[in-house]
């Protein structure tokens, strides 16, 4: 087998035990890797809790990890969101995807709970179960201190985990997060405090000289992407470039959604940030992208805020000091805590009560979501769950209870229909029609029209469901498409395979989603953005005009992508549409 | 989805490329919920096929017209006389392909399991069924998008273009050493009349200096107009860009130069905000040639005959060269078109990028060529400047090119 090591470790923390499952090529052929292969494990306990001993956690990487295939450095983690119910999954750089793989591991699966904190350590084929009770209570940067990976990849949880927080994230290597869908607190369920990974071995590549041409290839067109190789692009300012074209176009979310243009935002883009903190290069291993970026300030380095982090903390709350997101990003990070649900859900607050934030305010009750202390208690139930219990459900911003990060959908039809279908909530990752509404490619569509939408949302989940397998990074496809990614694929399986067939296996991955959401309960109701998008406007100028978004188109839109994503009108995946890609089918 | 099929089939008989009656009409299909086609026509029920085989939104069908078609035939027909290796397949080296396409698959059947075929790891398919299919005249393009149908017209222009540049640059090297076969000369002569004659009178443009930003927005729109209405480029490609204040106004990337309003990015020369994320991925070009050269005003298009001549070396030099299969990025000899350079680089900001090379050449002459790609422009206060230095070195390529093969046609 090319592409694959063959072997997924199976770890059950309840026995202390160890299983290697060995699927066939048929298997690994049908779900690719990442998002595909953990979610063929997530359906076979789909129905059970989030907490269920049962519930299992995976941990994956695709037949491109640990070659030389552009952007291929992340791995995918999957289990059921403890913050929405749903299919809870993230895409995590760093080096843990690629030292997996050099391990001789595809992915892991865990299930069990252990009684006390544990560390996981596997270095090649060995693997041991630690004891981390000294470490719990620690945050992510102190694990790490202690831990000492070297060049062994870390996976840590912190102290919001371990008290609770519903969107918990696990930091991998200190600076890159697993941030949405509440990962962290599902490790933290199961005691685990870290993974620490390391691999001595090298993926098998069928056709090295064809992986090196498409590797030419895809180098070739990201070096034509302004958006990623540009002067202004990721590789230079990081994701925080988006930040100006949000206010540009009057899509930047303020004041918890109530506008969509905050006035201050010229003096805290990317460029401010560049000036002060002087950020150099840093990502995922192997990627030459790079998007990360590490600044200093006081001779001590920090990860700088990515784009969402930088829009939430300053506009949605209404905050205007590029120190304060660069502190919050890193005490979010510190304690295990997705930036963009946590601004989101001072955001509810601040509308709720009415008070406006200082910095200091805003750090202090970061601290109180992490630590589960007073208020914070209830914060850390996430945006729609703190506004119920206000009894303001409305003031929460979120969709299927994910908070909804930096692009307001009135700005763009195409992302408020993406939010609305997403399998994980309130996420723009899911279709990126940000790519085509605003970033012009592969081409530029109107992003004040619902025309073709529907198809163009099902095409891109299918896609980029299929990119979350391989594995690559949704960045490349900017600039490069499936067409240069199925040669990367080919060359590195030896499968003969096309960018259709690799849609075709994405149509199958998210149908399974579906399928797992709709065994939750979840329908065409939960389909659905907050009421405030379809009746206060945006914040217009006199060439732009950000009106409410017009309901009636977006219910037709709703209905053309069931029809085409082969759903019934209430939203529920079809018997035949299963079978037709080869899924399992469960009675609804 | 109806306003978009008819939106792209208009512009493909804008182009030059199809026509608004007979076999050359474009046909264009777009499917959100149901497919709607941008006209009735035979070919639909081969094509709807296509659709349930592959995941896609929109296809474009056309048979291009003349000389389009006939250099498209001439070519397939080689694709099919070639080595295994490269059986069925065009492969052009003007950088659009290079970048692109990879290259130009050609199937003999209009038949939708071919096509699909095809499509699943390419963007278009030319089907060229030889002289002895009465069932289905070809030569045609189809080109399929997942987006939207302007992404079907990118290609098939793509397609055209490439066919173009390498039927020329390919006559004339083979004249150059002595295999030209006595269909490319036939086909070379049939074709010369369907070349649209040169332009001869200079388009008067806004004068500058620009009073107020919106007629920089006027002037740049303007000057992306002429430059398609003239021939200087095939509207999708190219770029504009004007400095004005300490600001750069430049073309937005995947930009249509003929319909450049509400398409021009604002970029600060002081680097103070990233709005340049959607700007032309020229814009490192165009800034360092700012910064090299002082000029307020720089063109960008893809002259068909400063591409060819371009791509124009010796071929005993050539076989010699260590970088011969490298051209677009290594060529390591200095060469001109009159007093114009041609440097060799890709697209964007890599290692190879044309940014490393194109401002320090456009330091030398107010125009240089980038290899296989196109002609960058400079006008030290308007497009005026640049538009006329843009026409003369096209009219001198052109006539170079014509003099080069009437002497080795002579010989």
């Amino acid at each position: 087998m090319y592409g694959w090591a063959g072997n997924i470790l199976v770890i059950d923390l309840t026995k202390k035990s160890i299983e290697i499952e060995t699927p066939g090529l048929d298997v690994y052929n049908r779900y690719v890797g990442g998002k595909g292969l953990g979610g063929r494990y997530l359906r076979q306990c789909a129905t059970l809790p989030w907490d269920h001993p049962g519930m299992v956690i995976c941990i994956f990487t695709g037949p491109l990890t640990g070659t030389i295939s552009p952007t291929s450095g992340r791995a995918h983690i999957l289990s059921k969101s403890p913050l929405t119910g749903l299919v809870g999954d993230s895409s995590v750089g760093g080096k843990l995807a690629t030292r997996l793989k050099r391990a001789g591991w595809d992915g892991i699966v865990i299930k069990g709970k252990s009684n006390t904190p544990v560390g996981i350590t596997i270095k090649d084929n060995r693997v041991e179960f630690q004891d981390a009770t000294e470490l719990w209570g620690l945050d992510t940067t102190a694990v790490h201190k202690k831990i000492r990976p070297g060049n062994a990849s870390l996976a840590s949880i912190g102290p919001a985990a371990e008290n609770g927080v519903r969107f918990a994230s696990i930091i991998v290597d200190r600076h890159f997060a697993a941030g949405r869908s509440g990962l962290g607190l599902c490790l933290a369920q199961k005691k685990i405090k870290y993974l620490l990974v390391d691999g001595t071995g090298h993926s098998k590549v069928k056709d090295p000289k064809k992986l090196k041409e498409a590797r030419e290839d895809i180098l070739r067109l990201t070096a034509a992407s302004p958006a990623l190789m540009g002067q202004f692009g990721f590789t230079c300012l990081g994701t925080g470039a988006v930040y100006d074209l949000m206010d540009n176009r009057r899509m930047m979310p303020t004041d918890n959604f109530r506008h969509t243009r905050f006035e201050h935002a010229s003096r805290l883009n990317a460029a401010a940030y560049a000036k002060t903190y002087e950020p150099k290069k840093h990502g995922c291993l192997g990627c030459h992208i790079l998007c990360k970026k590490i600044g200093t300030s006081n001779g001590q380095s920090m990860a700088m805020p990515e784009f969402e982090t930088m829009s939430h903390f300053t506009a949605l709350i209404g905050c205007m000091d590029t120190k304060l997101v660069v502190k919050a990003n890193e005490r979010c990070n510190s304690f295990g805590m997705d930036t963009i649900s946590a601004a989101s859900t001072l955001a509810c607050r601040r509308e709720i009560t009415g008070l406006d934030y200082t910095p200091d305010k805003v750090l202090s009750l970061l601290n109180d979501m992490a630590l589960g202390k007073g208020e914070g208690k209830d914060l850390a139930l996430g945006a729609t769950a703190y506004a119920k219990k206000m009894g303001a459900p409305q003031a929460a911003m979120a969709v299927k209870g994910m908070a909804l990060p930096a692009y307001d959908p009135r700005g763009a039809c195409g992302m408020a229909l993406g939010y609305a279908l997403s399998t994980r909530g309130g996420c723009h990752l899911r279709a990126y029609p940000i790519s085509h509404e605003i970033f012009r490619k592969p081409v530029a569509t109107d992003r004040f029209s619902f025309s073709g939408k529907a198809r163009i949302i099902k095409i891109a989940e299918d896609l980029n469901a299929v990119v979350d397998s391989l594995i690559a990074c949704k960045f490349t496809f900017f600039a490069a498409g499936l067409e240069e990614y199925a040669t990367a694929c080919e060359a590195v399986t030896g499968i003969e395979t096309s960018a259709q067939d690799l849609l075709k296996k994405g149509e199958r991955i998210y149908y399974n989603e579906r399928i797992i959401n709709a065994l939750n309960g979840f329908n065409a109701r939960d389909d659905d953005l907050p009421k405030r998008f379809f009746t206060e406007p945006g914040s217009s100028t006199k060439n732009i005009h950000i009106p409410p978004i017009n309901r009636q188109a977006f219910l037709d839109a709703k209905k053309k992508y069931y029809t085409i994503r082969g759903l019934s009108p209430k939203g529920l995946p079809k018997k035949e549409t299963a079978q037709a890609l080869g899924l399992l089918w469960n009675n609804l | 989805m109806e306003q978009l099929v008819n939106k792209y089939a208009d512009k493909l008989v804008k182009a030059g490329l199809g026509q608004t009656s007979g076999p050359a009409q474009p046909l264009i299909g777009g499917l959100d919920d149901t497919l709607v086609w941008n006209r009735k026509a035979d070919e639909i029920h081969v094509l709807e096929n296509v659709f349930k085989g592959l995941t896609i939104n929109s296809l474009v069908f056309l048979r291009p017209k003349e000389p389009y078609g006939n250099l498209i035939n001439f070519l397939a027909e080689g694709a099919f006389n070639s080595t295994p290796k490269s059986f069925g397949l065009i492969q052009p080296k003007d950088c659009e392909t290079r970048t692109f396409l990879h290259d130009l698959p050609v199937i003999k059947e209009f038949c939708a399991d071919q096509i699909v075929r095809v499509l699943k790891k390419r963007k278009s398919v030319i089907i060229a069924p030889g002289k002895t299919n009465d069932n289905f005249k070809g030569p045609a393009i189809v080109a399929h998008g997942t987006v939207s149908p302007e992404q079907g017209f990118v290609t098939i222009s793509s397609v055209c273009f490439a066919s173009f540049i390498k039927f020329f640059t390919d006559y004339l090297e083979a004249l150059q050493t002595g295999t030209a076969t006595a269909d490319a000369h036939d086909l070379f002569d049939s074709v010369i009349p369907y070349l649209a004659p040169m332009q001869k009178k200079f388009p008067e443009l806004i004068p500058s200096p620009f009073p107020t930003e919106e007629t920089v927005y006027s002037a740049i729109i303007e000057a992306g107009q002429k430059t398609v209405e003239y021939g200087l480029v095939d509207s999708y490609f190219g770029n504009v860009s004007c400095l004005w204040n300490g600001t750069l106004y430049i073309s937005q990337t995947g930009s249509s130069l003929d319909e450049l309003s509400g398409c021009i990015d604002p970029v600060p020369m002081d680097g103070s905000t990233s709005a340049g994320l959607t700007a032309s991925s020229e814009l490192t070009a165009h800034l360092a040639t700012i910064s090299h050269t002082g000029c307020k005003a720089i063109l960008h298009g893809h002259p068909k005959f400063s591409v060819i001549l371009s791509m124009d070396c010796d071929p005993a030099e050539k076989a010699a060269c260590a970088f011969n299969e490298q051209c677009h990025i290594k060529c390591p000899k200095k060469r001109f078109a009159g007093s114009t350079p041609i440097v060799p680089g890709e697209v964007g900001t890599g290692p190879f990028g044309l940014c490393n090379t194109l401002p320090q050449a456009l330091t030398q002459a107010e125009s240089a060529i980038v290899y296989g790609h196109g002609l960058f422009t400079i006008g030290k206060n308007n497009f005026s400047e640049a538009f006329r230095t843009m026409m003369e070195v096209e009219d001198l390529c052109r006539n170079t090119y014509f003099e080069k093969i009437r002497f080795l046609r002579k010989t």
